[in-house]
């Protein structure tokens, strides 16, 4: 008989994690709370650091130091089994000589829970395959597998559910379908998920917290919204959605805002969304806070002048302008199309104009590109 | 048309071999098996007279012979799996970079004779050679005993030369197992001896059918083993076969000893395949 699994529940703690494999060091001295019940998101390109992350919390790697608690309960040496924390494998890693139904079953019986049955095909119907209970895993579709590997972990009713790019086999109609499924089924039995993703937009649909991971470390952690809105730095900034960086001087101050000179045009924003250290910034504004006017339309808030539009492309919901800004700088804006038309033409001359409170401030030596030439859906974990 | 003949042309020279070298001979041996000796022949001379009294006769006389060799050919193959098996789960997982190397040490001795080599178990298992004497100076067997021209040296001798023919599939099942599957099983609370009764032996379960096969089949009609390692209080079916036909000249026996040990061999292989291929053999 294997020895119990440990029964802890309670937050997951990482404390000072580190993995090194020789001189590389995939997770660097990181540290994180993830609250219970939570569906946390750790977010990040391939090499990041996430996926041996949630390997040591698995238990399948074993951390070079640090520790992991889960509640009161160090688990850092203990064995993958008896730690009551299930994965959802990236490719399901569903067991091929078994039914689905044995599939699902194989933790229970494992600890010995009584009526089985009974359990497995609760979790079928959750996942709506009961007709599937006597197949095999080969005669299945990748969305059925996939919520066969979701089943076969829930059915345990871990503390921790670790889920490892779980939708990156399923094409795009089918993931998003499962992203909205995976947050319902995780709000109706109520464990902590712990997701790993490349897909900044799986993440933001999904989680309630996401950290952004870059070399080992946490670049930022935060709610989907605060990481859009406010992101800290151009790394941020970058792997989730598109963002305009301009190059500016902190000029003044008043009251609670930062006045920011832009290449000689001074603009405002909240101090309370200034990441900048010294005087030297880069101003951030997402493209679709924009609004482009003509020079003679009357504009409020922040404006900037000069542009010019050098491209239009319409794509239905939304038409992206590239503007040229005096100082030789290419903006981004998406219009939606409420009205139906696109009202400006390429050579246009344009002021470009948005909400002092939607501009962030990052420090001024950062790398703009920073996160932008890792194309999230390019990726893959090997 | 000429795509529909295609096939009947590729399977023609395997036909062709196959009738020539294997059905024509077979038939012919089973004429053999129901002969008798024309009275007042010679030695060698055999007329048909639908004798099946011979297939009786020659198993009621070397029934020991027939039980030790599926005795041995169980043993060795028992064995060849106790060894193979860690041997091809570390060449599969375990090994990284060698794998390729290391697959070849594994067929390294098909390269020098299986005379040779089984002549050489002779040395290795004689009274000059560092096995007795070792065994001797540790307790493990008394002074006076010795190892060769025994049951222990025959069985060891099949062991050794069929042990690349368990190896070889089952490393290439167990080289197919996803590792995520293990550690999958891990993941939900099987220990490491759970893992492998659940998931590693049953994923493996064709190489072990595949390579029991391929070592017990050849195993079972092995002669060579037997006369150069043995005496002939070992002798197998196989040497009998041998001095019937080659020594004694009598050929209805050999053949009907040939055809009991075929169809004691297809009966055993259908079981065994049966038992694995319906159920888990665990």
């Amino acid at each position: 008989m294997a020895k119990a699994s440990i029964d802890a529940r309670g937050d997951l703690r990482l404390t000072r994690l580190t993995k090194t494999y020789g001189d590389f060091t995939a997770v660097d001295d990181l540290s994180l709370t993830i609250q219970k019940g939570s569906f946390f998101a750790l977010l990040g390109p391939s090499g990041c650091g996430k996926t041996t992350t949630l390997r040591m919390i698995a238990g399948l790697e074993e951390p070079t130091a640090g520790s992991i608690h889960l509640g009161e309960t160090d688990i850092t040496t203990t064995k993958p089994y008896q730690r009551p924390i299930n994965t959802v494998f990236q490719n399901y890693a569903l067991f091929p000589h078994l039914t689905i139904f044995e599939n699902i079953a194989f933790g229970l019986r494992r600890r010995g829970q009584k009526d089985v049955k009974e359990a497995v095909e609760k979790v079928l119907n959750l996942v709506e395959l009961p007709h599937l209970a006597q197949r095999k895993p080969t005669q299945l579709s990748g969305g059925q597998q996939q919520r066969i590997a979701l089943a076969r972990a829930i059915v345990n009713r871990p503390a921790l559910l670790l889920l490892d790019e779980p939708l990156g086999a399923l094409d795009l109609k089918l993931r998003r379908q499962m992203q909205i499924e995976l947050k319902w089924i995780q709000k109706e039995v109520g464990l902590t998920f712990v997701h790993v993703t490349h897909d900044q937009e799986e993440a933001m649909t999904m989680a309630d917290t996401i950290a952004v991971m870059n070399e080992g470390q946490i670049e930022q952690m935060g709610s989907p919204a605060d990481l859009y809105d406010n992101p800290e730095t151009a790394y941020v900034a970058n792997f989730l959605g598109q963002s305009n960086l301009i190059k500016g001087t902190i000029s003044g101050n008043d009251g609670d805002s930062l006045v920011v000179d832009l290449y000689g045009q001074k603009i405002s924003l909240p101090k309370s969304r200034s990441h900048a250290v010294d005087n030297s910034t880069y101003a951030g504004i997402r493209p679709e806070k924009f609004r482009i006017s003509l020079l003679e339309t009357p504009v409020r808030g922040n404006v900037l002048s000069g542009g010019r539009i050098e491209d239009v492309s319409y794509i239905g919901v939304s038409t992206q302008y590239q503007v040229e800004m005096p100082w030789g700088q290419e903006l981004m804006v998406f219009e939606q199309n409420d009205d139906g038309v696109a009202p400006f033409n390429k050579g246009d001359a344009v002021n470009i104009s948005w909400e002092p409170t939607f501009t962030f401030a990052l420090r001024g030596d950062e790398d703009v590109t920073a996160g932008s030439e890792v194309q999230p859906e390019d990726l893959d974990e090997e | 048309m000429g795509k529909n003949r295609t096939p009947y042309l590729l399977l023609l020279p395997g036909f062709g071999f196959l009738f020539t070298f294997f059905i024509l001979p077979i038939i012919n041996l089973a004429q053999t098996s129901t002969q008798t000796k024309i009275a007042g022949g010679d030695t060698g001379q055999y007329e048909q007279t639908l004798h099946f009294r011979n297939y009786i006769d020659a198993f009621v006389e070397n029934k020991d012979q027939f039980g030790r060799s599926f005795l041995f050919a169980t043993i060795s193959t028992l064995l060849a799996l106790a060894i193979a098996y860690p041997l091809a789960y570390a060449i599969a997982f375990k090994s990284g970079k060698y794998k390729n190397l290391l697959l070849v040490l594994v067929v390294a001795p098909f390269f020098t004779s299986f005379l040779l080599r089984t002549i050489a178990w002779k040395q290795i298992l004689g009274e000059e050679g560092f096995v007795v004497p070792t065994l001797r100076s540790l307790g493990i067997i008394s002074q006076s005993t010795t190892l060769t021209s025994t049951s222990f040296a025959v069985v060891m001798g099949m062991t050794y030369n069929f042990l690349p023919f368990m190896t070889l599939p089952l490393f290439a099942s167990i080289d197919r197992i996803d590792p995520r599957t293990l550690e999958a099983s891990g993941d939900l609370y099987a220990n490491g001896y759970t893992t492998f009764r659940k998931v590693t032996l049953p994923l493996s379960m064709p190489g072990v059918v595949a390579g029991t096969l391929l070592t017990f089949i050849p195993a079972a009609g092995d002669y060579v083993n037997a006369s150069i390692l043995g005496d002939p209080t070992t002798k197998m079916i196989g040497n009998v076969i041998e001095s019937r036909f080659f020594k004694i000249v009598d050929y209805p026996t050999a053949a009907a000893l040939s055809f009991t040990l075929m169809a004691a061999i297809l009966i055993l292989v259908t079981l065994y395949i049966r038992k694995a291929g319906t159920e888990e053999l665990v």
